[in-house]
């Protein structure tokens, strides 16, 4: 067995990576205060927070949407099923017993078939239902859009809401499999390391 | 970036409400204009009454002084004339009733009708000293208009109860339960130097209106709430606006007069005004008394919230985050009134009256069982601005829980017109005819032995009430529960103690029960299905993550262990 080394997440895609986790984090922990699942700290301060964490995220997809299409990362997430079988057999089983991933990444093949799926599963619903409803609310609340009648209080806006809501439950249940799933490299610490530093360790 | 955020967070709220701001609507003008103008009262108008010959007495009758006023101000009896204060009658536009006092009904008293002798000691005018008989307003000469009332600054002037709204024309004894009324500790009032009233004359104080407003209801504090004598001097954290040693504003700082006429007054409101605010450089037309008047749409500024704080004007009155509490000057309010506990007389033959530990009067034979309020947290509910006054003689409609309304209050979430508003709900349980469906008129107050006041006798005292008002009566009599709303919109708190977000959007906040809102943070208006649907898939992913964990745990272990 021998271990080989990609460089598969250049400088952007990391810093990419950290700082949305870090408004992920901040988003879910006040959203959730602001939606009354815990008390403690202020109403204010989680709104104020869910707000300036909301900009900040938006801010950083436009940069990410831009820095896709212009690299050509964006082909990463085309669903593919090569190898989908071994690879869901790998965490279902394979992954017990010490055997090797079935995918090696490469820098043109970073994800695997599930990975690929997951991940536009992430950025095709997920993050559209929240940033969508996110930016509906913040409309028909702040009155932006003039005679905005559909947000009269009670009627669309709780449709809004509700869909915020349903994004945040996903989002929340993503975070949870892919905080677990980044343990599951050939070290419990080898994707992480891979995100700070880049580099991949996988076996051959 | 935070900066950078901030502005963009402002830039990107701040456009459509601040475009309806009007010009000119900023605080800062309020306190350049307090600073033009003197503290002092006296100095307000070039002009010192206390110079003027006509007004060197003496005087051996109110209407005298009346006469020497109207020497001068030629128009002044026929303007006040034309007004609810000296009417107590006017038709309300929205629904097309009559409101005023003579008119409607309200959950202390009841009733004006009967009382008339009684109750003018709050007119703003002098009928007959005889205290059976009421002179109808429309019947008074101009020199039967009470100039003293509103403009006197000495404070000593009294209206006595059961004179129709005169001064004390002759040595009297103070009735009993009456004290604060004759404004005396001693048992007797004399007559009252005129001419001493007529030279302390300038434009109303705080303790002009409040001799009247601050009284409502038979007492300090009773009727309104946010009304009472402690606003003649009030510290800023009672109200910022009235504040004696700040903005110092008296009532008609807020309810602008002209000719005689104030603005303002409960009968009607404007709760979101939409027509352009009463300011100099607008086209007058617009209710100078609401708030926007000087602060506009978007009063909140300068600060990194405040669009935030802005967008809840469209459905929140001002007097909802910024009276957090009524009655927060140490004088309580009445709740609650039981008219059916009344009668009772102490072995004396006065009516028994009950005081608790604290002082406050928890029963008078008279009216019956009160309960008091002290910082009241009000009762919020959409409002448009109209209420549904019951008239005398309307047939009762009681509402599902069987109480009675005597103003209703109109408005929805979904009206474009109706802002959520804090109210003082008075209760009281007060006579009415089964029979003919109708709420009692009855005489309460007088010297006479119909009066409930004197005799305690309740078929007596609707009797004569019901003739008076010139309705029948079955005969027969009960109690029904009956409520009354007071919108609150005066005790204007600092900023520092308007309603915290979080006093509202939680559950169980202060607009648990209004509906119509998706308030983020109150757990009824989440979709049911979709928490427990959302949580279950929170939950199974954890167990997920776990299971698949421990079981690549357990394996590595004996892994290596086989390997050893």
């Amino acid at each position: 067995m021998t271990i080989q080394r990609a460089y598969l997440f250049k400088r952007f895609e990391r810093f990419w990576h950290w700082s949305q986790a870090a408004l992920v984090f901040t988003l879910l922990a006040s959203g959730l205060r602001i939606h009354g699942v815990y008390g403690g700290l202020h109403f204010l301060t989680a709104l104020r927070l869910h707000l300036y964490a909301a900009w900040a995220v938006s801010a950083l997809w436009v940069f990410a949407i831009f820095w896709h299409f212009t690299t050509g990362e964006w082909k990463q997430y085309i669903p593919t099923l090569e190898k989908i079988g071994a690879v869901a057999r790998h965490y279902a089983w394979g992954m017990f017993l010490g055997e090797r991933h079935p995918h090696h990444p490469t820098p043109a093949h970073k994800q695997n078939a599930l990975q690929r799926l997951a991940y536009l599963w992430l950025k095709l619903m997920i993050n559209p239902l929240l940033w969508g409803s996110g930016i509906l609310l913040l409309l028909a609340t702040y009155n932006w859009l003039p005679a905005a009648r559909w947000a009269a209080p009670g009627q669309g806006i709780a449709l809004a809401a509700w869909a915020h809501t349903a994004g945040a439950y996903l989002m929340l249940v993503f975070v949870i499999v892919h905080v677990y799933l980044a343990t599951t490299g050939v070290t419990p610490l080898a994707h992480i390391e891979a995100m700070i530093t880049g580099w991949e360790a996988s076996e051959e | 970036m935070v900066a950078g955020l901030h502005i963009g967070l402002m830039a990107l709220a701040a456009p459509s409400a601040l475009a309806e701001t009007p010009p000119g609507a900023r605080t800062d003008l309020l306190q350049s204009w307090n600073g033009v103008l003197p503290q002092s009262r006296g100095r307000w108008t070039p002009v010192d009454h206390g110079a003027f010959k006509q007004l060197a007495g003496p005087f051996k009758t109110p209407e005298e002084v009346t006469q020497a006023c109207l020497g001068c101000h030629t128009q002044a009896a026929r303007q006040i004339k034309n007004t609810i204060h000296w009417t107590w009658s006017k038709r309300d536009p929205a629904t097309g009733r009559m409101v005023g006092k003579k008119n409607v009904f309200n959950t202390f008293c009841a009733n004006i009708t009967s009382n008339e002798q009684f109750c003018t000691m709050c007119h703003v005018g002098y009928g007959d000293t005889d205290p059976n008989k009421f002179v109808p307003f429309q019947a008074r000469a101009d020199d039967h208009v009470d100039c003293l009332v509103c403009h006197e600054q000495t404070g000593d002037y009294h209206k006595i109860p059961f004179l129709g709204g005169n001064p004390a024309p002759r040595h009297m004894m103070v009735r009993p339960g009456c004290a604060e009324f004759y404004g005396t500790d001693k048992a007797y009032v004399d007559p009252p130097d005129l001419g001493k009233f007529a030279r302390s004359v300038n434009v109303p104080g705080r303790q002009n209106c409040g001799g009247c407003h601050f009284y409502g209801g038979g007492g300090d504090g009773v009727k309104h709430g946010d009304l009472d004598t402690s606003l003649i001097a009030p510290s800023h954290a009672l109200d910022v606006h009235m504040d004696a040693k700040g903005l110092n504003f008296t009532c008609e700082t807020c309810h602008v007069t002209s000719d005689h006429a104030l603005t303002g007054g409960h009968y009607h409101l404007d709760a979101k005004p939409e027509n352009t605010p009463y300011q100099r450089g607008n086209p007058h037309g617009g209710n100078p008394v609401a708030c926007r008047s000087c602060h506009g749409d978007a009063p909140h500024k300068g600060h990194d919230v405040s669009p935030t704080l802005n967008m809840h004007t469209a459905n929140l009155a001002c007097q909802t985050c910024h009276i957090p509490e009524f009655a927060r000057g140490k004088v309580p309010t009445k709740m609650t009134w039981d008219y059916a506990s009344a009668g009772k007389f102490a072995a004396n033959g006065t009516p028994l009256s009950i005081d608790d530990k604290r002082g406050d009067n928890i029963y008078w034979g008279v009216k019956g069982d009160f309960t008091w309020g002290r910082n009241v947290v009000p009762a919020y509910r959409w409002f448009n601005g109209t209420e549904r006054w019951m008239n005398m003689g309307d047939r009762l409609a009681p509402g599902s829980d069987g109480v009675v309304e005597v103003n209703s209050i109109e408005g929805g979430p979904t009206d474009g017109k109706s802002r959520i508003w804090p109210f003082k709900i008075m209760k009281n349980n007060q006579p009415y005819d089964p029979v003919n469906d109708t709420l009692a008129v009855f005489h309460s107050f007088g010297l006479d032995d119909n009066a409930f006041a004197m005799t305690g006798d309740w078929q007596k005292a609707i009797t004569a009430g019901m003739k008076a008002a010139g309705l029948p009566y079955s005969g027969r009599y009960g109690f029904i529960h009956t409520r009354m709303y007071w919108p609150i919109t005066h005790m204007v708190a600092p900023a520092r103690d308007a309603l915290r977000c979080g006093q509202c959007h939680t559950d169980n906040g202060r607009l648990a029960s209004v509906p119509g809102l998706y308030l983020p943070g109150r757990g009824s208006d989440h979709l049911p299905w979709l928490e427990h649907l959302g949580r279950l898939a929170v939950l199974l992913s954890l167990i997920g993550v776990l299971g698949h964990a421990g079981i690549r745990i357990l394996l590595w272990l004996r892994r290596r262990g086989g390997k050893r």
